[in-house]
């Protein structure tokens, strides 16, 4: 398939990780923040092609992880309000609030709707203007441009029955937590490449410079990460740490400005708590003050809603890359994809997920 | 009456005495003249048989020799209508499928109707009519059916559940335990056509290029295959759960692990990019035209042969081998040269977030 099977052939890519495997003199251990390029690690196989020379920490990179908690109580607090359409991702749908999903809310007769897009959530609100639409506005830099032209369109046209549950956050301020975590291991980052598509790479000369680690923009097809993994492997043998850009097909230094304008219009920067990590200031967007009409917390009173976390599930530390998934005691007995304790567990792209999809649990040299 | 019974159906658009309702009212399942007239005018000379117009409370039918193989399923897909075919091909293929993935020839099958409340008579003639071409097609004959109609928010137009009976020839021993190592697994298609296709229209996802449903009856395909080789050990057709499922499944029953490569298993680019673009896997995404069959690997290539002869197979590949490791485990080598294992699913597969 044009510009996909490109970028998976395998005899490309075995030559690839052979030539990591020669640069690297020791083990480096390189973060992919972005939980998609987690799972297109993990899918691939490419940690195993990569072993002795890189280890992959998986980042706090999946925007269903590290959505909080008592957001995913105050969605299911409206999704069970009568006369709400509730529309969200699909893969929101089995993130376990405090008591239960949106699966088993719709189940007992919610108004419940997978979109895939926030404009899809706008066309529902303008064909049922009788009722309250509330679209889950959750995501990094990536999906935020769409989210923001919603509510833009929606203030445009007076679709006053709309709104948006927003909880987004950002990429910059988590490398940041990470790297000033006391236990920090991460020698390098991959950055997640359809985040700079949106936002450029120029954020992050200042986190080279600070804390002197290589940032490499990186995609998300096997060779792609390869590559990035390739030039971040470079530059650490070489010790001279830099922005790179190993994407070019897609970012470019200042990125889309249409959208960070229209970013900069309807959000703005606010502090967030994360699933598992915690408070980490300035790391989020929400909806400016002209735009708090459409915000579903103002508009539903969900503001007070709190919530308190499995003592179990050990996520936090997943998500810093601090733990492995399967090193977690609930992984696989209490912690399951079927009754998920944390959200690394739930999303597709959380790395839980991934380690028990993938079979990462057992041995995996067993089957080749 | 008689007049009635000589229109052409495949042009079908309400006669009398019918025009009165152009929908399904309560009274079309209700056992009075509404639903004889449904019966005599619509059902019966789609399907016509001997059997079915004997029109008795029930169809006696003469005793085959050999094995019984029998099976229900219900069919509620939504759209009712979709690029490649319909709830009543499918409700025809379904049962079909069933019936020869156990080696059966398919004879019999029942029809269930569960109608709402205004329903078009048009759409219902529709499906019928597609049940009747499918069920021509495949050699088989509709020989009972039922109707009942639900209030009016109480369905969604129209399910359908069918029964099949067949029969097994002797020496015919097909069955998910089989599976032995050393074993090759056979799949006689692209995967994930029929899912794919259904998500393009139900989710009002528009692609650039139509995905087409591979709904069809394989029982040719298997009779064809069963001259090849008698023995197959396994045959499957993978509908809900995709492939990998029922290699899951395979693996779990009989005790072995199973190995596939990636890059062997054929994906039409159109399904392939609709996947990437949802963040899907083809190999949970349903078929409703495939099987996959596991054989000795004496008779493999002949199984191929055959399978590739058959209109509906030829596309068909060999996609890996049945293991003594990893007991009870689908295992895929990645295009790439990695190893992954491909478990069962919780529940549906969901489109992720980006």
């Amino acid at each position: 398939m044009k510009y996909l099977d490109e970028f998976r052939d395998g005899d490309l890519a075995r030559s690839l990780a052979r030539e990591i495997r020669q640069t690297a003199t020791r083990k480096w251990a390189i973060m992919e923040v972005c939980g998609g390029q987690t799972h297109s690690i993990v899918r691939n196989g490419l940690d195993q092609l990569l072993e002795g020379a890189v280890e992959m920490i998986h980042g706090p990179g999946c925007p269903v992880c590290v959505t909080p908690l008592e957001l995913i109580d105050k969605a299911l607090a409206i999704a069970s309000t009568p006369g709400v359409i509730f529309c969200s991702f699909g893969d929101m749908l089995r993130v376990p609030g405090s008591r239960f999903d949106l699966f088993r809310v719709k189940a007992d007769g919610a108004d419940v709707r997978v979109v895939y897009s926030p404009l899809d959530a706008l066309q529902i609100a303008r064909e049922n203007p009788g009722r309250e639409v509330v679209f889950f506005g959750i995501g990094f830099e990536t999906t935020a441009p769409a989210n923001a032209m919603a509510v833009h369109q929606a203030k445009l046209q007076r679709i006053d029955n709309f709104s948006m549950l927003v909880s987004h956050v950002l990429v910059p301020p988590a490398i940041e937590a990470i790297m000033t975590s006391p236990s920090c291991r991460v020698q390098a980052f991959l950055a997640a490449g359809h985040v700079c598509s949106v936002m450029g790479y120029w954020q992050y000369y200042p986190l080279v410079v600070r804390y002197h680690v290589p940032i490499v923009i990186t995609g998300f097809e096997p060779l792609d990460l390869l590559e990035g993994i390739r030039r971040t492997v470079a530059q650490l043998e070489a010790g001279v740490p830099q922005v790179e850009n190993a994407y070019e097909r897609a970012v470019c230094f200042e990125g889309n400005q249409p959208a960070q304008k229209l970013l900069s219009e309807v959000f703005e920067v606010t502090d967030r708590s994360w699933r598992g990590i915690g408070q980490i200031p300035r790391s989020g967007w929400k909806l400016r003050e002209e735009y708090r009409d459409f915000d579903a917390e103002y508009r539903f009173s969900v503001e007070d809603i709190r919530a308190v976390e499995s003592p179990i599930c050990r996520s936090g530390e997943v998500l810093q890359g601090n733990l492995k998934p399967n090193e977690c005691p609930g992984f696989g007995k209490e912690c399951t994809p079927r009754h998920p304790l944390g959200a690394t567990m739930v999303s597709s792209e959380g790395a839980c997920a991934a380690y028990y999809n993938y079979g990462r649990f057992i041995a995996v040299d067993s089957i080749r | 009456m008689s007049t009635m019974s000589k229109l052409d159906f495949s042009q079908w658009s309400c006669p009398l005495p019918l025009r009165d309702y152009p929908s399904i009212v309560m009274g079309h399942g209700g056992g009075g003249q509404l639903s004889s007239e449904l019966i005599e005018h619509l059902f019966v000379p789609a399907f016509r048989n001997p059997a079915l117009e004997s029109m008795a409370d029930s169809t006696v039918l003469p005793r085959p020799a050999g094995r019984l193989a029998f099976s229900t399923d219900s069919y509620v897909v939504q759209p009712l209508f979709f690029p490649g075919g319909s709830i009543g091909d499918l409700a025809v293929h379904g049962t079909v499928n069933d019936l020869a993935m156990s080696g059966a020839t398919p004879l019999y099958l029942s029809a269930g109707f569960i109608l709402e409340e205004g329903f078009p008579l048009s759409q219902l003639a529709a499906i019928v009519n597609r049940m009747a071409r499918a069920a021509r097609e495949a050699g088989v004959q509709i020989v009972t059916g039922d109707t009942k109609v639900v209030e009016k928010g109480h369905g969604d137009g129209c399910y359908i559940n069918t029964a099949g009976v067949g029969v097994i020839a002797d020496g015919i021993e097909i069955g998910p335990t089989r599976a032995k190592p050393g074993d090759v697994v056979i799949v006689s298609g692209t995967i994930g056509d029929h899912g794919m296709a259904i998500m393009s229209v139900r989710e009002g996802l528009e692609f650039e290029t139509i995905i087409e449903s591979d709904t069809a009856a394989l029982n040719g395909m298997v009779a064809s295959l069963l001259r090849f080789a008698p023995h197959v050990h396994v045959l499957r057709d993978p509908t809900r759960g995709g492939m990998a499922t029922s290699l899951n499944e395979i693996a779990t029953q009989s005790q072995v692990g199973i190995l596939i490569e990636e890059r062997s298993v054929p994906v039409l680019p159109d399904v392939q990019s609709a996947c990437d673009l949802l963040g899907m896997d083809p190999v949970y995404v349903a078929n409703e035209g495939k099987l996959v069959a596991i054989v000795d690997p004496s008779v493999a290539e002949a199984v191929l042969a055959a399978i590739r002869e058959d209109r509906h197979g030829q596309d068909a590949a060999i996609i890996g081998r049945v293991t003594e490791q990893h007991k009870g485990m689908l295992a895929a080598k990645t295009a790439i040269g990695g190893t992954r294992i491909i478990p069962m699913q919780i529940g549906e597969q969901i489109p992720r977030i980006c």
